[in-house]
């Protein structure tokens, strides 16, 4: 079966989750482009958007259209050649609503998970669930013996899916980043059992969808949730610590602000955590630490925030929920106090706080400033640490101790296995965190 | 025809903003004033410098393609919108593609030629920005034949110019050309940011020539021969001027030395099945040019300063050329060497042309008479330039489709 003959019918599972659906717009152009290769004439293409809920799948189509018509006006030129032999298109409109209509046409959105039966390729986007993933895959794979299975788990370990679900290597991890529409880094985690065929078409379908492939080895949080997540406790222990000495949203503040601007990150971690989900993060730890017996990636903060109903996360119209912190255009303006179930506004505590850590160093610059600079990225971050590594401001100290860390736990990625290279740990920092330098690097030595 | 058989002038020139990218009031996400707000704001603009709407004889309105931007025909119908004064006159609208403005301009002239009036308003608007550009290059692509349309470029028009770049880069060396196309631009933003109508008027870049040189044409994402700043704006706007026989400047009080005569104009019409006989030249524009200059009984060393219709850079340098200031081939050269700018031998679109203060497409051919009345008697603000009473001609140039429709006026001040 070659590359189009796979691609001839495929199902996403999970199709209108924040992944899923995804996952799908993707996929559905690249079969409809697929579909219009005259080679490919008269064949049909069949896309399964599968999800349990009606409402979800009501939204997906209405963000489908909308988004495919982006992608069709963004390609118009090369859409007026596609259907070059069209007379009845003849205007940029006519093209761009018949190309809407060949991508909506090859999706159907289903609710049951016989459609998948016939499909040779079956993305996975559902929850974070390891018994309910094997039970679909299993149940999929009994019906279906050929179908290759594309997980976008962020944790879970591929092979343990494999055994549980018995499939017989037709599995690997196909991990897009959030939005993947957008985010151009996709982890691939193969594990010894697949096909050399199998790897080549990942290879090649992700190499289509224009994404930057980072190959991962198969440990729970592989590498992007290997670095956040110790990321992520990193700063929350900090702003434990640190909460001995003032209130502990003073010190969320303070950690936030340290990772953001010192770390010339585009956004602090506790900023980050919300954008992720508490909810999530929780999860994704809960679904790694029994993978790690030498480590215990867990927070009880992050628990009492979740009991307390505090998850952040997004609205469907993408604005953001608030967590730790609440945000007003998407700013944040207050932190949240666990004591008394409320925010205390940043402004307050702003100018006190920024004192406490001193003046950043003359030569920082924003993320945004840097890390879109022309060419000139690494001698900005040269000086800006330069300076850095000789302050010894409380900013300075708290940044210095959160690079060592970030730095370490680079490190471990790859001597623990989960990295080939500690090239591959900075890629998927450098593309899918878009942070502006990546965490195994020499600063600060 | 070879001398108009009565003095025509026009005067109390009035500009809206023109509206669109590079504007920092505008929002594409947000509503914006539509058609009707600017044909009212442009015609009470000039009503007030002449007295008011009794004086007004007749209307004439000019828009390319409202009846597809707007869903909005029967144009005309907005002149009595304007005020309630203009109940009942007789109005009309012009359609001429981006020479729409210039033909209601014709039309008002031909209505005091005719004596039917003696004091005519006549306005230019186009609202384009009512949808994304990949669909106004569909409404816009109206101005060529439908016949060519499927064949034609995603972005019809540019496309066409490009292909017009491409025959001159072929004939006389892409640097080359590209080095006066350049300065063409630099000079379209410079003028503009002297005049707070403009839509370039807050443009802050410093090295515009850098930036132009970073932006290599790149035909995989637009036209394989342009890049966007070869390229007009795509904008909402409105312009007014009114046209008057000397009786009309009496009726309204205004003295001669406020208005500019009409001493010489053209109206050329290339059949538009046919393709440019040849892409490195416009030869209606220079046909039209000749006409309007031989009517004046001027040569082209007498103008003072000219309006061009540069919707692409490369059409600046080709109208240099059909207007007799360089050789064929030398135009580049001409405009490189700043001859066309603001202090140079002939000063071209003194407040950004197309490029720098936009393209309300049907509202271009009035706005570019605005301009040359504001220069001529002195309205012109920051961007006024020194006339001298040696040299006391200004020139419109608004063309229509791929130099299809062409009309050229010259100008005088009313007291010379």
């Amino acid at each position: 079966m070659n590359y189009d003959e796979r691609l001839q019918n495929v199902t996403v599972l999970g199709a209108a989750g924040k992944m899923g659906s995804g996952i799908l717009l993707l996929t559905a152009v690249e079969m409809a482009d697929l579909s219009l290769k005259p080679e490919n004439k008269g064949k049909t293409f069949c896309l399964n958007a599968m999800d349990v809920s009606q409402q979800g799948l009501a939204g997906l189509m209405r963000y489908l259209k909308d988004q495919v018509r982006k992608v069709a006006e963004k390609k118009t030129v090369l859409l007026r050649h596609l259907y070059e032999d069209r007379a009845d298109l003849i205007e940029n409109e006519d093209v761009i609503d018949e190309y809407v209509f060949d991508v909506m046409n090859i999706v159907r959105p289903v609710t049951t998970i016989e459609s998948a039966f016939d499909s040779n390729l079956v993305f996975e986007a559902i929850i974070e669930n390891e018994d309910l993933k094997t039970k679909i895959f299993s149940q999929i794979h009994q019906n279906n013996p050929d179908a290759w299975f594309f997980t976008n788990t962020s944790s879970i370990p591929i092979h343990i899916l494999d055994e549980k679900a018995g499939l017989n290597g037709n599995i690997l991890g196909f991990h897009f980043y959030n939005p993947p529409a957008v985010q151009r880094l996709v982890e691939l985690i193969t594990i010894d059992a697949n096909s050399d065929e199998m790897v080549e078409f990942a290879k090649a379908y992700a190499k289509n969808l224009r994404k930057v492939v980072v190959p991962s080895n198969d440990k729970a949080g592989f590498i992007g949730n290997g670095h956040f997540m110790r990321d992520a406790l990193h700063g929350i222990h900090e702003a434990e610590q640190l909460a001995n000495e003032m209130p502990l949203v003073e010190a969320i503040y303070m950690v936030n602000k340290v990772s953001q601007d010192y770390l010339v990150r585009p956004m602090g971690i506790f900023q980050l955590i919300d954008y992720v989900g508490i909810d999530v993060v929780r999860f994704i730890m809960n679904v790694m630490n029994p993978h790690l017996p030498n480590e215990d990636l867990h927070s009880d903060l992050l628990d009492k925030l979740f009991d307390m109903g505090i998850k952040g996360g997004q609205n469907s119209d993408g604005s953001q929920k608030d967590g730790f912190l609440k945000y007003e255009r998407g700013k944040p303006v207050a932190v949240f106090n666990p004591e008394t179930s409320e925010y205390v506004d940043i402004s307050g505590m702003q100018a006190r706080i920024d004192g406490l850590l001193g003046e950043l160093p003359a030569s920082w610059n924003p993320w945004k400033k840097v890390n879109f600079s022309r060419g000139g990225k690494d001698a900005m971050l040269e000086k800006y640490f330069s300076e850095l590594r000789s302050m010894n401001s409380l900013g300075a100290q708290l940044a210095k101790k959160y690079i060592t860390r970030s730095n370490e736990i680079g490190d471990y990625l790859v001597t623990s296995g989960v990295a080939s290279t500690k090239e591959d740990v900075n890629t998927v920092m450098l593309t899918g965190f878009y942070h502006a330098f990546g965490p195994i690097n020499e600063y600060l030595k | 025809m070879s001398k108009l058989r009565r003095k025509v002038y026009m005067t109390a020139g009035y500009n809206t903003v023109s509206m669109g990218t590079g504007r920092s009031e505008f929002n594409p996400k947000k509503a914006r004033p539509g058609l009707e707000h600017y044909i009212k704001e442009a015609g009470q603009g000039t009503l007030a410098k002449i007295g008011g709407a009794k004086n007004v004889d007749e209307g004439a309105i000019g828009n390319f393609m409202a009846a597809r931007f707007n869903k909005q025909g029967h144009l005309a119908g907005f002149i009595p919108y304007i005020d309630e004064e203009l109940q009942y006159k007789p109005c009309i609208r012009t359609e001429g593609a981006c020479a729409s403005g210039a033909l209601s301009l014709v039309a008002g002239m031909k209505s005091v030629l005719a004596e039917t009036a003696d004091v005519v308003l006549t306005i230019g608007v186009e609202v384009q920005n009512t949808m994304k550009a990949i669909y106004g290059a569909d409404v816009l692509a109206g101005a060529g034949w439908f016949q060519k349309r499927k064949n034609g470029h995603a972005y019809f028009f540019p496309g066409q110019f490009s292909d017009r770049a491409k025959a001159y880069y072929e004939k006389y060396g892409m640097e080359y050309a590209r080095k006066g196309m350049k300065q063409w631009f630099i000079n379209a933003v410079e003028n503009a940011r002297l005049c707070p109508t403009a839509q370039e008027y807050e443009n802050k870049v410093d090295d515009l020539g850098g930036l132009y040189d970073k932006m290599t044409p790149n035909g995989k994402a637009f036209v394989d021969s342009l890049n966007v700043l070869d390229c007009s704006k795509v904008s909402d706007g409105a312009s007014a001027i009114a046209i008057m026989s000397e009786e009309g400047l009496e009726r309204c009080g205004i003295p001669k030395d406020q208005a500019v005569q009409i001493v010489g104009y053209a109206q050329v019409e290339r059949n538009i099945t046919n393709d440019p006989p040849d892409k490195t030249e416009l030869t209606a524009i220079k046909k039209a040019v000749k006409q309007a200059l031989d009517m004046a009984g001027i040569t082209k060393d007498d103008l003072a300063t000219a309006e061009i219709h540069d919707c692409f850079s490369i059409a600046g340098i080709l109208t240099t050329e059909a207007l007799g200031f360089a050789e064929p081939g030398k135009g580049a050269e001409f405009v490189a060497n700043k001859n066309t700018a603001r202090d140079g031998i002939i000063p071209m679109n003194t407040t950004g042309g197309l490029i720098g203060w936009g393209h309300p497409t049907g509202g271009t051919g009035v706005h570019q008479a605005v301009t040359i009345w504001e220069q001529l008697t002195g309205n012109a603000g920051e961007a006024q330039i020194n006339i001298k009473p040696e040299k006391p001609y200004g020139m419109t140039i608004n063309m229509g489709g791929d130099d299809v429709t062409v009309v050229a006026i010259v100008y005088k001040r009313g007291d010379f």
